[in-house]
Order: C-alpha cells, then sequence, then structure tokens
C-alpha cells in the first residue's frame, strides 16, 4: 500500500513534465495541422541549457541553489523559445504549404539534428547536476516504507497546475488566444480579417518551447541528470499523453500527461520496469485503434 | 465620382488554372456595384484576389489610392476594406460574440461597442445568439454574422460574395434590404458578387458580367437588367 501511494505520487510528478511537453505537441498540431517531431528534442535541450547555466551560476559565481535554479529556468525559456522560432522560420513555414508530410519530415530531420547537435558537443553520456532542494515531507512513516513527497515534487506539480491555468485563460480570453483559433478552424479567413497568421504561428512555437523549457528545467531538477537521447523518449510519450488526451486539447494534453505518468510508474513498478516503454506505447496504439479522438478531444464532425 | 476600388489588367490563377485573364474594373466611393456570371466564371476568385489570396499575377489593385497588389493579406484587411466571403466561413467554434471580436480586431476594437450595437440594430437575431457556437447557426443567421463581423471592421467598402446562396427567398430579400440601406444611410461602398443577377442587377447601381475570367459587359444596373444578352444568358430560363 505504502509504495502504491509512492508510486501514486512519482506518476504525477513525471506525468506533469510529460504534460507540459505535451501541450507544445498539442498546441502545434491544432494550429498548422503538423506533428512536430523535433518537441522532444526541443527540450531535451532546454534541460541542457538549464544544466549549462545551473552549473555556471552555482559553481563558477557561487549563487545559492534557489535563485541560480529560477535564473537558469528563465533563461533556458527565453533561448530555448528563441531557438524553436529560429526552427520554425528556418525548417517548417516553407514548407506549410506544401504536400503535408513534407513539414513531418523536416521536422524528423530537425530532430535528429539537435539530439546529433547536443551529443557532439557535451557528449552521449548522463550529465549531471549536484543534488539540490532535497527536503522531503513525510506522509506515512512507521510502515514497512516511508513515504515521501518531496518539496519539487509539489513545485513540479503546482508550476503544471499555475501553466495551465494561465495558459488556458490566454487561450480562451485573450486576442492572442482569439487569433490562434482562429488560424486553427480557418487560417485563410482569419488573415481575412487581419490576422498575421505567420506571426501567430511563430508564437504558437515560442510559447510551446518556453513551457518544454519549464518541462526540461523541472526534469532536470527533479532527476538530477540528462543526456543527448533524452529528447526522443520523452518526446514521443508527451506525444501519446497529446493524442490520448485529444490532439487539440489543452486540458486533455495534460489530463493525458498524468494518465501516461502514472501508466509508467505503476507498470514500472508492479509489471516489470524493462517493458514500461512498451507499456506507454501500446496506450498510444490503443488510442489510436478505438478512441482516435482522445479523452477530451472533439470528433471531427461538425454541422455545416 | 473617385473610384474606392480600381482594379486593371489583373490576371489571377487558381492553382494551375488561368482563373482571371486581365480583368479592368472599378468601384466608386458611396456606389454599389455587382458582378455577375456563371458558375466558375471567377466571381470568387476575383473577389478572394482583391485580398492576394490569390495573389495577382498582373495587373494592378488600388484601393483608396493605395497600390494593394503585393501587400500581405492581413495588411490588406487593415485597411478599411472588409470581406464576406464565399461560403461565409464563420469560425464555427467560436461564439457568435467571438466571431463578432474576430471581426473588430483589424479596428484594435475601437468604438467597439458602438459597432455592437449598430450589427444588432441591422440583425437584432445576432444578439440573442450571442452565446451560441457559429456552427449551431442557420444558414441565414451565419450570412448574417458573416455580414455582421466584416461590418465590425467599420470598412469604407464591403466586399459581399453570394450572401443569397442558399438562404430562403425571404431572407434574401431582407439582406439585399440591409445591403441597400447601409449604402444609403451609411455611405457604405459595396462590391457584391452574385449568381441571383435579377436581385443584384435591381440593387446594384453599375454591374459588370464576367465571363470566363474577363468582363464582358459593364454598364448601370438597369440597364443591363433590361440587355436582351444578359437576359438570355442569367435571367431567362438560367440556373437562376
Amino acid at each position: 500500500m505504502e509504495i502504491f501511494l509512492q508510486q501514486i505520487i512519482n506518476g504525477v510528478t513525471l506525468g506533469s513534465i510529460y504534460g507540459l511537453i505535451a501541450i507544445g505537441y498539442t498546441m502545434v498540431y491544432g494550429i498548422i495541422g503538423m506533428v512536430n517531431f523535433a518537441h522532444g528534442d526541443v527540450f531535451m535541450l532546454s534541460a541542457f541549457i538549464a544544466l549549462l547555466l545551473l552549473l555556471l551560476l552555482t559553481q563558477m559565481l557561487g549563487l545559492a541553489a534557489a535563485p541560480a535554479f529560477v535564473a537558469a529556468m528563465v533563461a533556458s525559456m527565453a533561448l530555448t523559445a528563441l531557438w524553436n522560432y529560429a526552427i520554425e522560420r528556418v525548417a517548417y513555414r516553407r514548407l506549410r504549404s506544401s504536400f503535408r508530410l513534407a513539414p513531418l519530415i523536416s521536422a524528423i530531420g530537425m530532430s535528429t539534428f539537435l539530439a546529433n547537435f547536443v551529443t557532439v558537443t557535451q557528449g552521449p553520456n548522463n550529465k549531471s547536476i549536484p543534488p539540490m532542494w532535497d527536503d522531503v515531507i513525510k506522509i506515512t512513516s512507521g510502515g514497512a516504507y516511508d513515504v515521501t513527497l518531496s518539496y519539487k515534487q509539489i513545485l513540479i506539480v503546482a508550476v503544471t497546475g499555475a501553466l495551465l491555468a494561465a495558459f488556458w485563460f490566454v487561450v480562451q480570453k485573450t486576442a492572442l488566444g482569439r487569433a490562434q483559433r482562429a488560424c486553427e478552424q480557418d487560417a485563410k479567413m482569419a488573415a481575412l480579417l487581419g490576422v498575421d497568421v505567420n506571426r501567430t504561428v511563430a508564437l504558437t512555437f515560442v510559447i510551446g518551447a518556453a513551457l518544454a523549457a519549464v518541462a526540461g528545467s523541472l526534469y532536470l531538477l527533479q532527476y538530477g541528470v540528462v543526456k543527448s537521447s533524452d529528447g526522443f523518449v520523452p518526446g514521443v510519450k508527451a506525444f501519446t499523453a497529446a493524442v490520448l488526451g485529444g490532439i487539440g486539447s489543452l486540458p486533455g494534453a495534460v489530463l493525458g500527461g498524468l494518465l501516461i505518468g502514472l501508466i509508467e510508474t505503476l507498470w514500472g513498478q508492479y509489471f516489470s520496469s524493462d517493458y514500461k516503454d512498451v507499456a506507454a506505447f501500446s496506450v498510444l496504439a490503443i488510442t489510436l485503434i478505438f478512441m482516435p479522438s482522445g479523452l477530451m478531444g472533439r470528433p471531427d464532425v461538425e454541422k455545416v | 465620382m473617385t473610384a474606392l476600388l480600381s482594379i486593371s489588367g489583373l490576371t489571377a490563377f487558381y492553382g494551375a488554372v488561368q482563373a482571371l485573364r486581365g480583368v479592368d474594373l472599378e468601384v466608386g466611393k458611396g456606389e454599389i456595384v455587382a458582378l455577375i456570371g456563371s458558375n466558375g466564371a471567377g466571381k470568387s476568385t476575383l473577389m478572394m484576389s482583391i485580398f492576394g489570396a490569390p495573389r495577382a499575377r498582373d495587373g494592378q489593385i488600388l484601393f483608396d489610392g493605395r497600390d494593394i497588389t503585393q501587400m500581405p493579406t492581413h495588411e490588406i484587411a487593415r485597411l478599411s476594406i472588409a470581406q464576406s466571403p464565399e461560403g461565409r466561413r464563420i469560425f464555427s467554434r467560436m461564439t457568435v460574440f467571438e466571431n463578432l471580436q474576430m471581426g473588430a480586431a483589424v479596428a484594435g476594437f475601437e468604438g467597439f461597442e458602438a459597432n455592437l450595437e449598430k450589427v444588432f440594430g441591422i440583425f437584432p437575431r445576432l444578439k440573442e445568439r450571442l452565446r451560441q457556437r457559429g456552427g449551431t447557426l442557420s444558414g441565414g443567421e451565419q450570412q448574417m454574422l458573416a455580414i455582421a463581423r466584416a461590418l465590425m471592421s467599420n470598412p469604407k467598402l464591403l466586399l459581399l460574395d453570394e450572401p443569397s446562396l442558399g438562404l430562403a427567398p425571404l431572407v434574401c430579400k431582407q439582406i439585399f434590404e440591409t445591403v441597400k440601406r447601409l449604402n444609403e444611410v451609411e455611405g457604405l461602398s459595396v462590391f457584391l458578387v452574385e449568381q441571383d443577377a435579377h436581385h443584384a442587377l435591381k440593387l446594384a447601381h453599375r454591374a459588370y458580367v464576367l465571363v470566363n475570367g474577363a468582363v464582358t459587359l459593364s454598364g448601370k444596373g438597369a440597364d443591363l437588367l433590361r440587355d436582351p444578352k444578359v437576359r438570355s444568358a442569367y435571367l431567362e430560363g438560367g440556373a437562376h
């Protein structure tokens, strides 16, 4: 029982990170109907940027852990956003009017490029940060196993919740959000009404990257290590989360993320941790077969 | 009369097909101008190419004295020109209110409340449907919404593409009357594309006939209405 509870806590933490990445997939898919396969690698890249900055700030400049982490995260958000803006501009924009598969292939190329770029510059091995902020709250004690909830885990879940709420507000209530939804439904009409479609799409990539950078920084904080191949698997899992939640839906992305995180941790605990990725990807296959529009997605049928 | 919209030698392609072959056309300030022609004559392509989608391959488009031929679509939309396009293209997953907000975004929401009251005055039905999603409206209501959305930007020139398509005759009549009133009371210039040649010619001050991507005939609406060639091609025994 204690172990089950602990794994639920761990699963929700991991799931929050998947959810933050999944928002990027879902938004880009919503607005230009493209699966941005490089998004997982953008996440990995952001974790590396955070790692380098964190080491720089704490080891060389002697900053305390908490302010150094916040500064590294904010800087990583800005740099990753800039990077993703450049990716969209260079690798996707011109292909948008091409056949549907073209930007997809370009995204796979960009994914390979990013992963190899980091491998070449940083090496293929795990890079780690010194452990920081390790305080925990004991939820149960005296049993076979002490269930703990760390401050980091609370932070991760709280940040995910806050960002989802803020983001939901932006999409539903602001002019930018309306422009995004308009482009999603009919980009040509949006342009006829004065919406700069290219700018709106670029902003979507920027926001998606900033959220991925939050996820990357929190991932680094929680697990302490990152390596250049960490883009692919978490990326595909976050994509699975987006599909499970209903691609195009923001709350769906976070709900899907939480579910994938829980499935993965519980499967790893009770069945086989070697096969935990298989469990997560089976969910993708099953969702696509039986529930293609996902948990919170809308079916593609509309009254005209 | 000074020309608000002036098109000369406009050539445009729709994919690989040449849709417009050197169109010359003018809409004056305070005028209602109709463009009639059969299905596939290039009427809607002409409407859209004014907004640069598809982009003119050749020729020139002037609006209010400015050359807009190569201007990006969204920048053209920020001039005082608005379009209610073919097929209405309302945002079906947005509420009626949000659709109207989208229309006003160009004007930077200046006078938003006043404009809102104005379009409610014209189309009271929209006020009742304000919180409903666009996709749940009836065809006639969607057409009203498309026109109202275009009016929210306070345009000097309104482009109306087939406002009567698929509507009951009564609703049609109502929409034509609205256009006439907007023109007379507000001095709005209107460029109207219609298959319903009879009503369009009655409403318009002047009209052009488009055949196969080229203007073959133009003149006063009332004169064209009596023209034997127009009568035989578009008014008697034709599809409409």
